[in-house]
């Protein structure tokens, strides 16, 4: 059905074409992974304060109930994925390789998916999502009650849903779209009467026709459908917001700046949930795809090991380069298996040696073929900036606006000599916040 | 199932994990895909002479870097095959009366001198094949200037240098005719639209690599529609050189066909690392290119006109540069 939907006039300059990669698990419906042995939640899963655990050893805990908390205003509590027991309250390694506390649980042999503790939800939106625990699920992993609450000079008119899923291979967005238009459209509806936005876009990659078609079918008349090219990354906050406005991020400013606020699908359909329903962020769909038997897309527990999630996608099939966590373009590539599903985690990415970037080594020429500025998304120089971060000629990247890299990896991946652009500007980025830079 | 089941061997790098194929190999195979055609129809209309000029050339360069980076004690770059293509354009760019050992030499400037020096691949900001073309042009002005047409051949004897006229204009000696009848305000009455079809299927006075218009253009196409080049430098070289011969009163076509202009237009100007950084950099650098080998050619008593344009630009690249800098998305202003 093509309906209604707008389709965007505006497309930001740059960007690539990687292979999308979607078609093993576009297709597939969401199916429950089994429970695992053992859970270990991670007490950090988002940016901002971690919180501290509220139950000890040997404690029972009951699905839904608050596990970790904190005062502080930038974080988001964390509850139990299972019924079980805590068994150990202690460190585990994340996908970024940051160490953080954990509650382990040991999930009883029974569990009932549909009976959770309720949160608290006689509050506003905004305190209704904080108890949730939702954070952004499109892998930036911000506490969302945060960015209900838009600084008071700040007035948002339109709320933008993200569901272009750039990133190649994932289909998690995309499969909520498909499955759940209503929930997502509701959950567009409280964020856009929590923050007074006037007007509501849900934009979708044309790779997506189908979950457009889902979204428009249950949209009323204050929620419009907008179909953007595919191309990486659109799903960029500032690309995105442009696509829609046509409005500018200013650099040095919050995207709220142009009056638009950029949510993730799935993040609004679990803010639906936890207001309508009352469920906390306790499991969330994980794309399992790549060299594994039986690629799919996986409602999965936070804490779930991925190894045990690789296991519940049929195993590690043939060859394998880098396993990612996250998309290929801006995921992390793991050291360990071992590590848990957390609530900012689309995908698990068993990538082909073929298809796995070559190693970087060595000092890279730079054939100057301009190919890292024609894809910069940002319209910086990419190129440039590598050379003078490559000879820590710190006030030269920041010449070059450094500051203004968005990390989308655009550059890197075009490059025909393999040179570590991004890396190379990471620690470039890294330096000058550390010097107090301004941007 | 259990968790710790990691397998023995886990890659770890930083993101992006993924990666276009492309690389630089890839592009310098094109690039001497795309000048195969001419060069094989050269070789064939010139003889031995152009397999002597190509294999001294080509040695030149390849083993003035393989020597370089010997001494210097760092990694071999043979595999990227820049060398290569530098040996490649120096030696299409040349007559076919030009010695052998000239050949070897303009290889060893072009490698030694225009790149290497400047630091390898990426650093230098001449064009090396056109340094190279230069200093052979300024050492032995004659050799080069000696375009009469060549009976070659396949298999015919190479030829003993002739020391040519001084004066002659850059290209073919058929520029000189129409530069006289320029200037005599069109008095001999030559129609040099008669020109046309040899200088677009097969000339024998110029250098081995523009015997054929046709074959060049198809080349250069070709990298255009593979992206390799950017059409801008092309379009904007080509359309300049048409339109200011029009304006000073001389055929456009047969300025754009002759002296060497496709074949610097499409694989020399484009060269990457001295060519601009931005797209509307290359307009500019490409039209640049075309104005100064026009004036140079209707207007000095420069030889080389297409080598000493192309240089010229190439040496502005770094101000093209920083006057076409883009605007940072979010930025009001340039960054200059
Ligand atoms: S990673 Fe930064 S510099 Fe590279 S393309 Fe993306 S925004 Fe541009
Ligand atoms: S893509 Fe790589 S080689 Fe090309 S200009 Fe950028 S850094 Fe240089």
């Amino acid at each position: 059905m093509r309906g209604r939907h707008a389709v965007a006039t505006r497309v930001f300059k740059g960007g690539i074409h990687p292979a999308d990669c979607k078609d093993a698990t576009s297709a597939l419906a969401v199916t429950r992974a089994p429970v695992p042995q053992i859970l270990r939640v991670p007490l950090s899963q988002h940016l901002g304060a971690p919180c501290a655990p509220t139950v000890g050893k040997g404690d029972r805990v009951r699905r839904g109930q608050v596990i970790g908390d904190v005062e502080a205003m930038v974080s988001a509590p964390v509850h139990a994925p299972a019924s079980g027991e805590v068994v150990e309250i202690g460190g585990v390694l994340l996908a970024s390789g940051a160490r953080v506390q954990a509650v382990s649980i040991a999930p009883d042999e029974d569990q009932d998916f549909d009976r959770f503790e309720s949160i608290e939800r006689s509050g506003s939106v905004p305190a209704t999502v904080r108890a949730a625990g939702i954070v952004g699920m499109g892998g930036a992993a911000f506490p969302t009650a945060v960015k209900l609450q838009p600084p008071k000079d700040m007035t948002v008119r339109t709320l933008i849903l993200n569901g272009c899923e750039c990133e190649p291979y994932l289909t998690c967005d995309h499969r909520t779209m498909l499955e759940h238009p209503e929930w997502v459209i509701r959950g567009a509806e409280l964020i856009a009467s929590a923050v007074g936005a006037t007007r509501t876009v849900i934009a979708v990659e044309d790779n997506k026709r189908d979950a457009a078609a889902a979204l428009e079918e249950r949209a009323g008349s204050a929620v419009e459908v907008m179909v953007v090219p595919t191309r990486y990354p659109q799903g960029a906050e500032k690309q995105l917001i442009w696509a829609v406005i046509g409005s500018e991020v200013p650099h040095g400013k919050l995207p709220a700046a142009t009056g638009a606020l950029v949510h993730n699908v799935s993040t609004a359909a679990a803010v639906a949930d936890a207001v309508d329903r009352g469920r906390p962020l306790m499991e969330r769909v994980v794309t399992v795809t790549g060299n594994v038997r039986t690629p799919g897309n996986y409602l999965t527990l936070l804490g779930t090991p991925v190894a045990d999630l690789i296991e519940a996608a049929g195993g590690l099939h043939g060859e394998y380069g880098r396993i990612i966590a996250g998309g290929p373009m801006t995921g992390m590539a793991l050291a360990d298996l071992a590590v848990p599903v957390v609530k900012g985690m689309g995908g698990i990415v068993v990538l082909d040696p073929g298809d796995t970037a070559p190693a970087v080594h060595g000092d890279q020429p730079c054939i100057r073929c301009s190919r890292c500025s024609d894809a910069c998304p940002m319209m910086l120089e990419p190129f440039a900036i590598g050379i003078y971060a490559n000879r820590a000629d710190w006030d030269g990247a920041h010449r070059f606006h450094a500051l203004d890299c968005i990390e989308c990896g655009c550059c890197s991946y075009v490059c025909p000599t393999r040179r570590p652009l991004v890396q190379l500007i990471r620690r470039a980025k890294q330096v000058l916040l550390e010097k107090g830079a301004s941007l | 199932m259990s968790a710790g089941a990691t397998p023995a061997r886990m890659k770890v790098a930083a993101s992006p994990h993924i990666a276009a194929r492309e690389n630089v190999t890839h592009i310098m195979f094109w690039v001497v895909a795309a000048l195969a055609p001419a060069t094989l129809w050269g070789v064939w209309n010139m003889g031995m002479v152009a397999v002597v000029l190509l294999a001294s050339c080509i040695g030149g360069s390849v083993g003035t870097e393989w020597i370089w980076n010997r001494i210097a004690k760092r990694s071999q770059t043979l595999w990227d095959g820049s060398a290569l293509v530098t040996g490649l354009l120096l030696a299409l760019a040349l007559p076919p009366r030009t010695p052998w050992w000239m050949g070897l030499a303009g290889g060893i400037v072009a490698i030694g001198l225009a790149k290497m020096l400047f630091g390898g691949l990426g650093w230098n900001l001449f064009n090396p094949a056109l340094v190279g073309r230069a200093f052979l042009s300024v050492s032995w002005m004659g050799v080069l200037a000696d375009v009469r047409p060549f009976p070659g051949g396949w298999y015919s004897a190479i030829d003993v240098p002739a020391t040519g006229s001084l004066d002659a204009i850059n290209g073919a000696t058929r520029l000189a005719i129409a530069a006289a009848d320029r200037a005599a305000g069109g008095a001999y009455g030559i129609d040099l639209a008669r020109y046309y079809e040899p200088l677009l299927v097969r000339n024998l006075e110029g250098s081995f690599g523009e015997v054929s218009g046709l074959l060049l253009i198809a080349g250069g196409l070709l990298l255009i529609a593979k992206r390799i080049i950017d059409w801008r430098i092309p379009a904007g070289y080509i359309a300049t050189v048409a339109l200011m011969s029009w304006a000073f009163g001389s055929d456009p076509l047969f300025n754009v066909l002759a002296g060497g202009v496709l074949l610097g237009a499409f694989f020399m100007a484009t060269d990457y690392v001295t060519s601009p950084m931005t797209r509307t950099g290359r307009l500019v650098f490409g039209c640049g290119c075309g104005l100064f080998n026009v004036v140079a050619r209707f207007f000095g008593p420069m030889p080389e006109a297409t080598t000493f344009a192309i240089l010229f630009m190439n040496g502005l690249v770094p101000l093209i540069d920083r006057g076409f800098a883009p605007r940072t998305f979010g930025w009001v202003k340039r960054r200059g």
